[in-house]
C-alpha cells in the first residue's frame, strides 16, 4: 500500500530513498490513529449508555431500615420489605434451633453452621434475605420435610437455618449485612 | 427481487418514478409476479398470517401504549382503566393479548412446516436463521410484554426469567442488577422492559424484510422438496397466492376471533389478575403456553446453572440445524423412516408443554408412586420431562444427522410437475403415491 500511495500521490515531505513495501508512512499513521480515535470514542461512549441501566443514586441511597424484633412471636415470621425484597425474621423454637445445630455436619450442599447464621446469642433470631436462590421466588414459611422453607416454584427445601437441602437451588438463603442497635431492634443494610 | 422483472411502467407517472425510486416494480416483482411452486399446501400460508399478526400486533400495541402507564403504582390499574373505561380498550387489549398466543400458534406451525419439508436445508439456510432470528425476538417481546400489566405472574415471571441469567459463573449477579437497574425487580425495571416492549417489534419487522428478502432469492420450497426446473413449475403470486393466503387467513381470524370474543382469559393465568405483590410468590408459577416446553426443559435439571444452559441449547441448536441434517432429500414425504421419528418429536414437544404446566412432583399417572429413582418419583413430571428433553435433543443432535446417512429415502420426482402430468404407471411408484395421500 505504502507503495502505490506514494506513487499515485507523492509525498514531498518524503525524504530519502522511496519507503520499503509494508513500511509504514505517514498517511498509514492518521489511517491507524484516526480509527484508533473513532474506536476510544464509540467506547468510551458506550460506557454510559450501558451505565444507566446500573442501580441510580435514589435507588442505591434507600439502603437500610431500623426493624423491632418485639414484633415477632415465638414459632413465626414478620416479612418485612427491604431493597424491594422480603426480607425474612423468624423467631425459632428451641426445638427448631436444635435441628439446625443437629444437622450442622450433614451432607450440605452449601456447608455452614448453624452459628454462622445468626448473631452470637441471638440463636433464636433468624434474619435471611427471603429470595429463593434458584430463581428468585419467594420461599413459603414451614413448608418442606426440613421445617424451614420451601419455595413453591421449582421445589427448593431449606432447614430451620434457612440452608439448602433439596430441589434446584445451589446455595442457602442469604443473610444480610445487619446489626443489633438495642436488644430488640437490628438495622438491616 | 430475483431473475429479470416483467414489470412495465404504463403511465407517464409510472415511468418517471420507476428511473428514479422503482418500488412499483420492486411490489409487482415481489407479490404480484413472483413465480412462486405451483403445488404449495396449505401448511404454505402462515407466512402471510404471520404477517397479517406482527401488523396486528404493533396496531394494537401502538393504541394500548397510549392508555398505559409503565409505574409499578399505576400500571395494574392502568391496564383495568384500559379494559373497564377507555372506549373499546376491552376489545384492543383482547386483540393484542390472544393475539401474541395467535402468533405464537401460527410461527410453531410454520416452524414445524419447515422441519417436515426440509425448507431450511441449502440454499435457504440464512432464511432460516434469520426466522430462528425472529423467533428469539419474538420470545423477548412476549416476555416484557407480559411484564406490563404488572400482577402477580408478571412480576414473578421476569423475577424467575432475570434470574436465570444470574446463574452464570462471576458476572451473573452483576449483570441481573444491571437488568434489574435495583436490587430487585422494580420500577426502573417495569421501564425498561416498556421501552424494550415497545422497540422490538420494530427490529422484527426489520428482520421479516431480510427474511423475505432471503426467501426470494432462491424462491420458495414446495412440498416434494425438489427445485423449481421450469416456468411450467410456477404460478404467478397474484392471484394464486394471494387468494389461498386470504382464504387461510380468514379461517385464522375466525379461530383467533372466537378467543379474543368468547374466551379472552383461557390462555392467560388467573393470577396475573391479582396486583404484583413481591414478598408472595403464587403457589404455581407458570409462563404462557408457548413457552412452556423450554420451561420444562429448564427444570428437569436439578443443577441452576446446568438446566440454564440447556434451555437455551434447545433454541440454540435450532441455529444449527441446517448443518445436522445430512440428507440430500428435502421433503419427508420421501423419508418414510425419519417421518415416524418426526411425528414423535411433535409429540415430545407438546409433552415438554404438558411437564412445563404442571409442578415437578406431580404424579404423572394419579395414584401410581413409590418408584424412587435418583431423586424423585419415576412417575413424576420431572422424569416425564428429563425422557422428553433427552428426545428433543436426540431428534437434532442423533437422529437428524444419522438418519440422513443410513435411510433409504423413497424415489424423488424430477420435477414438480412430473408426478402429476405423467401417467401413473410411468412415474416411480413412490413419488405418485406419497403425494396423493399427503396432499
Amino acid at each position: 500500500m505504502a507503495d502505490t500511495v506514494a506513487g499515485a500521490n507523492p509525498d514531498p515531505h518524503l525524504t530519502g530513498p522511496s519507503p520499503v513495501e509494508g513500511d509504514p508512512n505517514r498517511r498509514d499513521f492518521i489511517h491507524i490513529a484516526a480509527g484508533v480515535a473513532a474506536a476510544g470514542l464509540a467506547g468510551g461512549l458506550a460506557w454510559p449508555f450501558i451505565d444507566q441501566m446500573n442501580p441510580a443514586g435514589d435507588t442505591l441511597a434507600m439502603a437500610s431500615i431500623e426493624f423491632d424484633l418485639s414484633k415477632v412471636v415465638e414459632g413465626q415470621q414478620v416479612v418485612v420489605k427491604w431493597r424491594g425484597k422480603p426480607l425474612f425474621v423468624r423467631y425459632r423454637t428451641p426445638k427448631e434451633i436444635e435441628e439446625a445445630i443437629k444437622d450442622d455436619h450433614a451432607d450440605l450442599r452449601d456447608p455452614q453452621t448453624d452459628e454462622s447464621r445468626h448473631k452470637p446469642g441471638k440463636a433464636q433470631y433468624l434474619i435471611l434475605i427471603g429470595v429463593c436462590t434458584h430463581l428468585g421466588c419467594v420461599p413459603t414459611f414451614g413448608g418442606g420435610d426440613y421445617g424451614g422453607w420451601l419455595c413453591p416454584c421449582h421445589g427448593s427445601v431449606y432447614d430451620t437455618s434457612g440452608r439448602i437441602r433439596r430441589g434446584p437451588a445451589p446455595l442457602n438463603l442469604a443473610v444480610p449485612d445487619y446489626t443489633f442497635l438495642s436488644d430488640s431492634k437490628i438495622k438491616v443494610g | 427481487m430475483s431473475g429479470h422483472s416483467t414489470y412495465e411502467p404504463k403511465t407517464g407517472f409510472e415511468r418517471w418514478l420507476d428511473t428514479r425510486l422503482p418500488i412499483i416494480r420492486f411490489a409487482n416483482d415481489t407479490i404480484i409476479t413472483f413465480p412462486t411452486p405451483k403445488n404449495l399446501n396449505y401448511w404454505w400460508t402462515f407466512g402471510g398470517v404471520l404477517a397479517l399478526m406482527l401488523g396486528m400486533q404493533i396496531v394494537t400495541g401502538i393504541i394500548l401504549a397510549m392508555h398505559y402507564v409503565p409505574h409499578v403504582d399505576y400500571a395494574f390499574n392502568s391496564v383495568q382503566r384500559i379494559m373497564r373505561d377507555v372506549n373499546y380498550g376491552w376489545l384492543i387489549r383482547n386483540l393484542h393479548a390472544n393475539g401474541a398466543s395467535m402468533f405464537f400458534l401460527a410461527v410453531y406451525i410454520h416452524i414445524f412446516r419447515n422441519l417436515y419439508y426440509g425448507s431450511y436445508k441449502a440454499p435457504r439456510e440464512v432464511l432460516w436463521l434469520l426466522g430462528c432470528i425472529i423467533y428469539l425476538l419474538m420470545m423477548g417481546t412476549a416476555f416484557f410484554g407480559y411484564v406490563l400489566p404488572w400482577g402477580q405472574m408478571s412480576f414473578h415471571g421476569a423475577v424467575v426469567i432475570t434470574n436465570l441469567i444470574g446463574a452464570l459463573p462471576i458476572v451473573g449477579p452483576s449483570i441481573t442488577t444491571w437488568l434489574w437497574g435495583g436490587f430487585a425487580v422494580d420500577d426502573p425495571t417495569l421501564n425498561r422492559f416498556f421501552s424494550l416492549h415497545y422497540l422490538l417489534p420494530f427490529v422484527i419487522a426489520g428482520v421479516v424484510a431480510l427474511h423475505i428478502w432471503a426467501l426470494h432469492v432462491p424462491g420458495n420450497n414446495n412440498p416434494t422438496g425438489v427445485n423449481v426446473t421450469s416456468k411450467t413449475d410456477t404460478v404467478p403470486f397474484h392471484p394464486y397466492y394471494t387468494v389461498k393466503d386470504g382464504f387461510a387467513i380468514s379461517v385464522f381470524l375466525i379461530i383467533y376471533a372466537a378467543f379474543v370474543f368468547y374466551m379472552p382469559d383461557a390462555l392467560g393465568d388467573v393470577a396475573n389478575y391479582v396486583p404484583a405483590n413481591p414478598l408472595q410468590t403464587p403457589q404455581h408459577i407458570v409462563p404462557e403456553w408457548y413457552l412452556l416446553p423450554f420451561y420444562a426443559i429448564l427444570r428437569a435439571i436439578p443443577n441452576k446453572l446446568a438446566g440454564v444452559i440447556l434451555m437455551f441449547g434447545a433454541i440454540a441448536t435450532l441455529f444449527v440445524l441446517p448443518w445436522l441434517d445430512t440428507s440430500k432429500v428435502r421433503s419427508m414425504r420421501y423419508r418414510p423412516t425419519i417421518r415416524l421419528y418426526y411425528f414423535i418429536f411433535i409429540l415430545d414437544c407438546l409433552v415438554l408443554g404438558v411437564c412445563g404446566a404442571h409442578a415437578p412432583d406431580d404424579l404423572v399417572i394419579p395414584g401410581v408412586s413409590g418408584l424412587q429413582f435418583l431423586d424423585a418419583d419415576l412417575n413424576s413430571y420431572v422424569w416425564l420431562s428429563r425422557i422428553a428433553a433427552l428426545y428433543y435433543f436426540a431428534y437434532f443432535w442423533v437422529i437428524t444427522p444419522l438418519m440422513g446417512l443410513t435411510e433409504t429415502p423413497l424415489p424423488v420426482p424430477d420435477s414438480i410437475s412430473a408426478p402429476v402430468l405423467s401417467h401413473p404407471a410411468s412415474a416411480p411408484a413412490g413419488a405418485v403415491a406419497s403425494p396423493e395421500k399427503r396432499g
